[in-house]
């Protein structure tokens, strides 16, 4: 009904802090002048932010497609029925934070697989040369 | 069937990523699209599935047909995204040399 506003407002929450991190890591940068190697964490936000607004973008085009969502006040029609309200706060609730949680936890694994990679020597040779 | 198209466009975009010689095409965020919508959809199939049980993988022809027009449609317009991202940012200059031409 309205799942994917729950990942959308998380969306535009991670991109407010990934500019606040990416300024100051902006200002670390020049006050240290050093080369860090690994990913900094804005990019990682970046990242997360990429599968919010994209997943809730399509989501978004699915509940127009199912007439959930309608271009006019107050675009959504489960809001004109006290009823439909009430189940649509609860699918908020269960499938729009389910869905948040699970783009998160994966986001997670990702940056932590992305840091292992990174952290790899670089192979020069492939097996297929040696 | 919408979720299941929109896997295959995920895994099909990540691997056009992993084989790109530059990052000029942008793919990576046709990957976040793809799998961004994916991980949201399958959160809504285990919720459907523990509503109906088996009968949730045998579903009515009629909405089958529907679920694939959205997932076909779901693509198109991740595509179409990824495409006004690319053009906006031109990595390439493409764009922006090619307005410069017609400027002459």
């Amino acid at each position: 009904m309205a799942c994917f506003l729950v990942s959308a407002a998380e969306a535009i929450a991670v991109k407010a802090t990934e500019k606040r991190v990416e300024s100051a890591e902006q200002n670390e940068k020049q006050a240290e002048d050093i080369v860090v190697k690994k990913i900094p964490f804005s990019r990682k936000l970046h990242w997360l932010s990429n599968l919010l607004f994209g997943g809730s973008a399509l989501l978004a085009f699915e509940h127009i497609w199912h007439g959930e969502v309608v271009p006019w006040f107050p675009f959504l029609t489960a809001m004109s029925d006290v009823a439909d309200r009430a189940e649509m706060f609860h699918e908020m609730a269960t499938v729009g934070v389910g869905m948040a949680a699970l783009v998160t936890v994966t986001w997670g694994i990702m940056c932590v697989v992305a840091d292992s990679i990174v952290k790899r020597e670089p192979a020069t040779v492939s097996k297929e040369e040696e | 069937m919408t979720l299941l198209i929109t896997v295959f466009a995920a895994v099909i975009a990540t691997v056009k990523w992993y084989n790109r010689s530059d990052d000029t095409m942008k793919l990576g965020t046709l990957c976040f699209l793809y799998w961004g919508a994916s991980l949201m959809w399958l959160v809504d199939a285990i919720f459907e599935y523990a509503e109906l049980g088996a009968a949730y993988f045998s579903p009515e022809l009629a909405d089958m047909l529907n679920d694939t027009f959205l997932g076909l449609s779901v693509v198109a317009l991740g595509l179409v995204i990824w495409l006004v991202v690319l053009l906006v940012k031109d990595p390439k200059g493409s764009v922006r040399s090619a307005l410069q031409k017609q400027n002459h």
